[in-house]
């Protein structure tokens, strides 16, 4: 250990010990019992308003009943006919402003059925006893290419091969599962679950990735066009915005998204260096992530400078209290104005803002943090368009995300709508559906 | 705090809340402590003749429902009579009666139906002092084989019979404990009466089977893969009890029988609502058998509060105060026109109601895209099915409709006389107008 306290960007803040309880599960999972009793909270409402808040509309209901009749493995059917993630789904929905945000009971008492850990109990129980419920229609002799085998992906593979088709999936990465391989922080998806979960999830046959293969690297849009029947484009957001302010060329000053991947693909925590002082820029979901794990990987002081005010943070409430509960600092109102350092980074400066009519300006008044490390998360950006039509800086779809070319389709975060896992699944799966309307005429 | 006690055929209790003779009267150690826990009463658990003692199952005896959250709402046994010798319970309850005089202490009893059996026992059981005597005509499993319990409660003939000897052998008061088993609560009552029972005690335990083992293909509980019907008490069963308590009391050949009500009884409200119907004490056993013998204090409290409300000085005040508005259907007042309605703060919007109506009754609640839940008076029956689904209590009331008003279902304008089916025009048998 280099010890608890060393300046600059090194490993081995924690033991290992420390590192393994920072790192498990955010949320235990529900015990049978426990499973019963909050599935008994469900009133089994007509017409869920929970259902049309989730993205791939879950018959939510009706696999909370089953649940509390015992039937774990049928409500798990019952997610995973309408989400095949509905696993990681589970660990990862903000659930906070999604289904349990319209349940009735959060109306009624603040304290709604517990879906997601209920999600999670039943997919829990059929991937424990390795149950893929779902075969694959006879063979079409179609062949549809997919790009990016993140969840977008991934969702519509699965649909298109249960629908018989053959599917090729070409990943940029060595491995499968996007964002929820290299994004998701990594206390919502323990043990590995993320690449276990494809594995299942490909057990339905019929499914070949390729991987280190990227659209725009060696392989066109075209030549996919040519050789299969149709082609979707799951290829997520691969840039990130430019800081774009003195000094962000500094040593320590990082992608946060570099940073989670790096700390998501590390063989062993104690080896993963961490600043003693992090700041982070941004307000969303990737700044939560970012902050929460250099705070458990044992930095010492971590502190997310956003800069509206707190109540506009992209990053739901829940997510807020989880940071600092776990001692993250958020600073709202501040935006980062220069990067001071001699070759590293050691203070950023931060400048206060003010709403002037709708618009963020800079009040002129500054503060200045100690700082060896800062990860920007001020969002990511579209890289590969296959040239096609954009809009708004993401793949322009119409309906099921049919893009601007006939028999390309595209969905997940490379279109428009929130960039979240579940989203990306209803997308794939959609988009799935209406390739094989078009392909089966 | 309202006076509590209670003079129940002359026998005294520091409050109505008796425990029933079961397990939690079974012995002295348990008796104490209810007692010193505050109950004011108990019927020990029944007594047989004496000789070789009583052999219980040694497998699981008792089967259970549950609602939510493992709720327990009914519970079902086949335990029989106390398995203790006669004599040791005999003791014992001398001793418990010696030192609390001033709480009621009655013994159940069961032997066969042959005069100096009851004879004999009640000679016993007169030494120990106690305040009376309940007959167990009640029992449905086990001891209803060997043509006791409930196979004598079945027959009035016997339950007079057994009853007149109790009262010619013994001075001590005499409560008949009832079997829910039957078609008509009142026969057997009717008979306790003409054989001189001071008072009956209503419902012991309904035959039931509470679920069947799906792997191995028998009722539960199950000893060794079979298993044989039981008794059900509990919550669950309260409604069954108060109907029949009910029954006797506004029968007016029975009128004045005193009755002690028994089956259900869970909180100060259960009992009270026993009492309202006519009975004048509650017995408690599955209650006590799943909290413990702690619940009789949030009884007193709550039964204490309510009678400071409705300004009631001594418990007699309530009793039977509800059995004059227990009438038969064709007595109801078919000009009393209500409609559901929605009180929209309160409603959380879950959507229940209008799928109960729309599905199983009248598709008289409407709902809209944004899911605002609204009654359609021209349908509505007021059946208080959405009432009764409602998670939200109080959400929705049923209102009445003013006299004058038309009814936009049947097009009628309501009237303020009451009207009920015996002159009803669709009534073939209607009384001719007066
Ligand atoms: C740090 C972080 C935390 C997050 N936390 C949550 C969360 O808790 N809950 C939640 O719901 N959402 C969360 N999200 C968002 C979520 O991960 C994404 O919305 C989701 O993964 C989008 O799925 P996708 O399939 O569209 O894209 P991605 O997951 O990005 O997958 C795209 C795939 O395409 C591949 N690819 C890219 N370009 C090419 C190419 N040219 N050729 C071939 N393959 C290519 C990539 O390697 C990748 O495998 C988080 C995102 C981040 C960054
Ligand atoms: C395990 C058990 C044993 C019982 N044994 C007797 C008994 O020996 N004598 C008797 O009169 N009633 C017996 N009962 C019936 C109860 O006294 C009572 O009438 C019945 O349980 C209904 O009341 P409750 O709903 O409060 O339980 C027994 C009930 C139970 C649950
Ligand atoms: S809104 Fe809540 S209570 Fe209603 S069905 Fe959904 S989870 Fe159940
Ligand atoms: S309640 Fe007591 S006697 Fe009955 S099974 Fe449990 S431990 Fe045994
Ligand atoms: S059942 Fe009650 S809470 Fe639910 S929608 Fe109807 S009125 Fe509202």
């Amino acid at each position: 250990m280099t010890g608890t306290h060393a300046p600059g960007i090194v490993a081995g803040r924690l033991d290992r010990t420390t590192l393994r309880e920072n790192f498990g599960d955010l949320h235990e999972p529900l015990d049978s019992h426990e499973a019963a009793v909050a599935a008994d909270r469900c009133y089994f409402c007509h017409d869920a308003p929970c259902i049309t808040a989730c993205p791939t509309a879950i018959d939510i209901p009706l696999f909370i009943r089953q649940i509390a009749t015992d039937q774990p493995e049928a409500a798990a059917e019952t997610i995973l006919e309408q989400n095949i993630l509905g696993g990681m789904c589970a660990r990862v929905c903000p659930t906070e402003t999604l289904c349990e945000e319209a349940c009735v009971r959060e109306t009624a008492e603040g304290k709604p059925v517990e879906i997601g850990r209920l999600q999670r109990y039943a997919t829990d129980t059929v991937m424990a006893h390795n149950i893929h419920p779902f075969s694959r229609a006879p063979e079409t002799g179609k062949r549809v290419a997919v790009v990016g085998a993140g969840p977008a992906g991934l969702a519509c593979a699965h649909r298109l091969a249960m629908k018989g088709h053959g599917v090729t999936i070409y990943e940029a990465k060595p491995k499968p599962g996007g964002l929820n391989e290299y994004g998701i922080a990594s206390y919502k998806t323990v043990e590995d679950f993320a690449a276990r979960e494809v594995d299942w999830l490909l057990s339905i046959g019929g499914i070949t990735i390729e991987y280190n293969r990227a659209l725009g690297a060696g392989l066109t849009l075209e030549a996919l066009k040519a050789e299969y029947d149709a082609v979707f484009l799951g290829v997520g957001l691969g840039g990130v915005n430019a800081l774009g302010v003195e000094g962000a060329d500094r040593d320590g000053v990082s992608e946060a998204v570099v940073f989670i991947a790096d700390l998501r693909q590390a063989p062993d925590l104690t080896s993963l260096p961490v600043g003693r002082h992090v700041v982070v820029i941004g307000g969303g979901m990737t700044a939560v992530d970012a902050a929460v794990q250099a705070k458990l990987l044992g930095a010492e002081s971590v502190t997310i400078a956003y800069r509206r005010s707190q109540d506009r943070m992209p990053a739901s409430r829940y997510e807020q209290d989880l940071a600092t509960s776990k001692g993250v600092r958020i600073l709202a109102g501040v935006m980062p104005k220069a990067i001071h350092g001699n070759g590293a980074v050691r203070e950023i400066e931060l400048e206060y803002t003010a709403d002037e009519g709708g618009k963020l300006v800079g009040t002129g008044e500054t503060l200045r943090l100690p700082a060896d490390q800062v990860l920007c998360a001020i969002g990511q950006t579209l890289t590969t368009d296959g040239g096609l039509a954009l809009e708004g800086g993401k793949i322009a779809v119409t309906g099921p995300g049919r893009s601007s070319v006939p028999g390309v389709w595209a969905g997940g975060d490379c279109t428009a709508g929130e960039d979240l896992t579940v989203v990306a699944v209803a997308e794939g799966r959609d988009a799935a559906e209406d390739i094989h309307t078009a392909l089966m005429g | 705090m309202a006076d509590l006690t209670s003079n129940f055929l002359g026998i005294h209790s520091p409050n109505p809340f008796w425990l029933a003779s079961a397990p939690p009267t079974d012995k002295e150690y348990n008796v104490r402590r209810a007692f010193d826990a505050g109950w004011g009463g108990v019927v020990w658990k029944t007594l047989g003749e004496d000789g070789p003692p009583v052999v219980n199952v040694n497998g699981p005896r008792y089967g259970a429902i549950w609602g939510a959250d493992r709720r327990l709402l009914g519970l079902n046994n086949i335990e029989l009579i106390t398995d203790r010798p006669l004599q040791t319970n005999l003791d014992e309850m001398t001793r418990v009666k010696r030192d609390y005089p001033d709480h009621a202490l009655i013994a159940s009893l069961m032997v066969p139906v042959n005069e100096d059996s009851w004879k004999d026992i009640l000679s016993r059981v007169i030494e120990t002092g106690c305040d009376g005597v309940e007959l167990n005509f009640g029992c449905p499993h086990g001891m209803s084989e060997r043509g006791m319990g409930s196979a004598v409660g079945q027959v009035p003939d016997y339950v007079q019979m057994v009853t007149e000897w109790c009262k010619k052998h013994s001075d001590l008061p005499v409560i008949v404990k009832l079997t829910p088993n039957i078609s008509d609560i009142r026969k057997p009552a009717q008979a306790a009466k003409d054989g001189g029972a001071d008072a009956v005690s209503l419902i012991n335990t309904i035959n039931s089977i509470t679920s069947v083992d799906l792997d191995q293909f028998a009722p539960q509980p199950t000893i060794d893969g079979l298993g044989a019907h039981g008794g059900y008490c509990g919550p669950a069963g309260k409604p069954i009890a108060l109907n029949m308590v009910a029954e006797i009391a506004r029968t007016p050949e029975l009128a004045g029988l005193p009755i002690s009500g028994i089956g259900g009884v869970t909180t100060w409200r259960d009992a009270a609502e026993f009492m309202a119907l006519g009975a004048g004490n509650v017995q408690v056993c599955t209650a006590a058998m799943t909290y413990g013998f702690k619940i009789v204090q949030e009884m007193i409290s709550g039964l204490s509060q309510y009678m400071d409300e409705k300004g009631f000085a001594s418990v007699d005040e309530l009793v039977g105060r509800a059995v004059p508005n227990v009438v038969n259907w064709q007595d109801l007042n078919l000009n009393y026109v209500t409609k559901a309605r929605i009180d929209q703060d309160a409603c959380i919007k879950c959507g229940r109601c209008y799928a109960a109506c729309e599905d199983t009754s009248h598709q008289a609640i409407s709902m809209s895209d944004d899911r605002v839940f609204d009654v359609i008076d021209a349908e509505c029956v007021a059946c208080n099915l959405c009432v009764n689904v409602c998670p939200v209590e109080g959400c929705i009331t049923m209102e009445r409709l003013p006299a004058g008003e038309v009814d936009p279902r049947t097009g009628k304008t309501v009237s303020d006389a009451y009207a009920n089916w015996t002159t009803h025009p669709n009534n073939p048998m209607k009384c001719a107008a007066e």
